[in-house]
């Protein structure tokens, strides 16, 4: 991974001295309410209900064994002992104390890491694909671009104070696993004719109030230019995008607007006197960086491993945990692991500090010392050897980390929502929980198969409801806490947002909610055809009737 | 006490005005609200400037002036001598577009200064068009931010082609001088460097 030179860490260092005078300042009276809020936020610390929330980055989910042990030290000593993983690859810590933040930057400073950028209107955490250099379906590793991405967006000058927050995420693969779809700007890596690597540029994707999915407003764009074009989308963006009303402030509401034919006309108007400027990636710069990124010292391996092949035919619990856990790996005789942070009646997501040092003494003994966060919310472990599984399994299950549920019901998608979170109208975890423990029966969850549900607790979306197959959204009525429940959407290449399905739902009512969607979608599939296919294929109608039902009618 | 920065070869020194900031007349504006929240910000390319504040507006007679865009355009024949004399600049608010201020002025370099009102220090547009002043239009003379002007905004204006700060009456332009100077070695190429680091520093191979 990408290891800080002096000039990295320089300014990482003079980070956390600016901070550290701007909360001095802000202490002693001599910075309003007002003036410190965009200053702590681009430092990502919110106050929340119950205690400031400080948001910690993880570049493109990329983290070190060294990384996450600091965290479990930092969590443990300045705030109760665990974290929580979020849906855009970065860990938050729920109860900090604002005088404590500078000294919790200075700790994460000398392991490389920062809070910069985590929230405020500015250019946030590049997020990419959790498998990214080592998915078999992988054409062009995006890490080094989304390094130089991260470096160039930081303290960015002309893009200090945006209309809003502006995502951007990289994709390198055939199946996008990086919703590049729903960011403002998405980037997809590809190998063009002339064998070279290019960027296909989807923008104005966001999700929140109002869900757009992004179009492409630029089919080929050689990597060379990658961040110039990005200054000339936001340049037009910053200087035209609506500041006089905070929830049509995206650069989705200003593309939408415009038309994307007389946004791209500005777009690429602006850019003929960026293209080439001093800021164009330079062949030098990009091997400097992508050499952080080379191979791992793989062994050579054979493909297959008797001992694996073995615990597989006698361990159907094993079995059931490489199904649904283990992913393939471009190199013979390894695999990614993924260590679900979805145990049933758990927080989705969340981690105890116990929890990061055994998952960082894993990734040191078995992965080369290195794993990654994933925008749903887990964490990986993306070279391990085959005969190597067993043990971590055991290891991984003894600490809770081996609930054989990724990609299934209960791997749910989840915002902290009105536990923590101020700008919720309603819990989200406490849903998850519910729905966990209704579908606790294993057998059950494998036979309904591949399925997202998602949850947020407000229409800002960090559950990301909207590209859910199922998607719950935590609404407001009267003071109280209601669900309202789309079916439909989905991530990936062929993305598309959910539907309602009709009037909302109060807290106990969901888990039965759930299990009526299932039962429809059990009775209507065909084969092996999954949940999002079937539901496209039949529409909502038949989920809003079974759902609505009354009692002793249509049940 | 003075609270204007000045900035020479990146060395930031507090000095007296010698320019007297021509304001508008000052108009009674009934608070526009949007999804129930009150309107901060003006929308870019927004009229916002009446031909009664305008004709309005008290231009003194004598000294170095710096005029709001549209009076400085529509009353250009009163001024025209003084243009000449280096004795006159704009000044633009940040929803007001650079067009404008092109279209009526051939040359921006007679105009020994230019500066942009910021009424609220989160609004980012005074980023792009004072980088726009200078790397797409050549500007070479003072640029200067005035209005909502604080500590923590200093490097990004700095970065951005400004070298002249009014910091807030209420702030200590001695004490924000430090803020110019929060990084040593920042990242992107930007309007004071266009180099990117990797092209300013050798960072290896």
């Amino acid at each position: 991974m990408y290891k800080y030179d002096e000039i990295d860490q320089q300014i990482v260092d003079e980070r956390v001295a600016q901070y550290r005078d701007q909360v001095r300042r802000y202490l002693a009276g001599e910075l309003t309410e007002d003036e410190f809020r965009p200053l702590r936020l681009q430092n990502g610390l919110y106050i929340q209900r119950h205690a400031p929330m400080l948001r910690i980055a993880i570049p493109y989910g990329l983290l070190s064994a060294k990384q996450l042990h600091k965290l479990a030290d930092v969590a443990k000593k300045y705030d109760r002992g665990y974290g929580h993983f979020t849906t855009r690859q970065n860990i938050q810590l729920n109860w900090p104390k604002l005088e404590n933040t500078p000294d919790i930057l200075a700790e994460l400073a000398t392991v490389e890491m920062h809070a910069i950028q985590t929230s405020g209107n500015c250019i946030r955490n590049i997020t990419t694909d959790q498998f990214a250099g080592i998915a078999p379906d992988e054409i062009v590793d995006p890490r080094a671009i989304a390094e130089i991405i991260r470096q160039w967006s930081t303290f960015h000058p002309e893009f200090a104070l945006l209309p809003r927050k502006f995502k951007i995420a990289v994709s390198g693969t055939q199946h996008d696993r990086a919703a590049v779809q729903i960011h403002d700007i998405g980037m997809e890596f590809y190998v063009d004719t002339n064998n070279q690597i290019a960027i296909k540029v989807w923008v104005g994707g966001g999700l929140g109030r109002t869900p757009i999915l992004g179009v492409v407003v630029r089919e080929h764009l050689e990597w060379q230019h990658a961040l110039t074009y990005c200054e000339a989308i936001i340049r037009v963006y910053n200087l035209h995008g609506r500041r006089d009303n905070a929830y049509k402030a995206r650069i989705k509401i200003l593309v939408k607007a415009l038309g994307i034919e007389e946004f791209r006309k500005q777009i690429e108007a602006e850019w003929s006197h960026l293209k080439d400027s001093p800021n164009t990636i330079t062949t030098t710069e990009m091997a400097r960086v992508a050499k952080h990124f080379e191979a791992m010292p793989y062994e050579n391996l054979p493909a297959h491993d008797a001992s694996f092949d073995a615990a597989i035919a006698s361990n159907p619990v094993f079995k059931a945990w490489v199904k649904r856990c283990v992913h393939a790996h471009k190199i013979p005789g390894y695999r990614a692991v993924t260590l679900s942070l979805k145990p049933h009646g758990q927080p989705p997501g969340d981690i105890t500090s116990e929890q990061m040092h055994t998952v960082a003494d894993l990734a040191s003994e078995y992965s080369f010392g290195e794993l990654r966060a994933s925008h749903e919310q887990n964490l990986i472990l993306a070279d391990v050897k085959l005969s190597d599984l067993l043990t971590v399994w055991e290891k991984a299950r003894a600490d809770g980390l081996a609930t054989p549920n990724i990609g299934l019901l209960t791997d749910i998608i989840c915002c902290p929502g009105g536990d923590f979170c101020s700008l919720a109208n309603a819990k989200s975890i406490p849903i998850a929980q519910a729905i966990q423990t209704k579908f606790d029966d294993l057998d059950y969850l494998h036979d309904i198969g591949d399925i997202e549900l998602n949850i947020s607790g407000c229409m800002n979306a960090c559950g990301h409801h909207h590209v859910g197959h199922i998607g719950i959204l935590g609404v407001d009525k009267d003071g109280s806490e209601w669900y309202q429940v789309t079916i439909g959407g989905k991530q990936g290449n062929d993305a598309s947002i959910g539907t309602v399905i009709g009037p909302s739902f109060s807290a106990e009512e969901m888990p039965d909610v759930v299990q009526k969607i299932i039962e429809v979608y059990l009775k209507e599939r065909n084969a092996d055809e999954l949940f999002i296919d079937t539901a496209r294929r039949i529409g909502v109608a038949p989920f809003k009737a079974h759902v609505y039902a009354k009692e002793g009618v249509g049940a | 006490m003075s609270n204007l920065i000045s900035l020479q070869n990146d060395s930031p020194s507090v000095v007296q005005d010698e320019w007297t900031w021509v304001k508008l007349p000052e108009v009674q504006v009934e608070a526009r609200k949007q999804a129930g929240k009150v309107v901060l910000f003006k929308l870019t390319g927004e009229n916002s400037v009446s031909a009664s504040q305008i004709a309005d507006t008290v231009i003194p007679a004598s000294g170095k002036i710096i005029l709001p865009l549209r009076v400085f355009i529509e009353r250009h024949s009163e001024i025209a001598n003084r243009v000449a004399q280096s004795e006159v600049g704009v000044w633009l608010a940040t929803h007001e577009s650079l067009d404008d201020l092109l279209k009526n002025q051939n040359d921006i370099n007679e105009f020994p200064i230019v500066a942009i009102f910021v009424e609220r220090f989160a609004d980012g547009r005074i980023f792009s068009l004072g980088n726009l002043l200078r790397s797409r239009y050549g500007f070479k003379n003072e640029l200067r931010a005035f209005g909502d002007v604080l500590r923590d905004q200093l490097f990004f204006l700095k970065r951005s082609g400004f070298n002249s700060f009014a910091v807030r009456a209420d702030r200590s332009a001695k004490d924000a001088i430090a803020g110019l100077h929060d990084f040593s070695r920042p990242y992107q190429g930007a309007v004071d460097d266009a180099r990117p680091a990797f092209n300013r520093y050798h960072r290896g191979t």
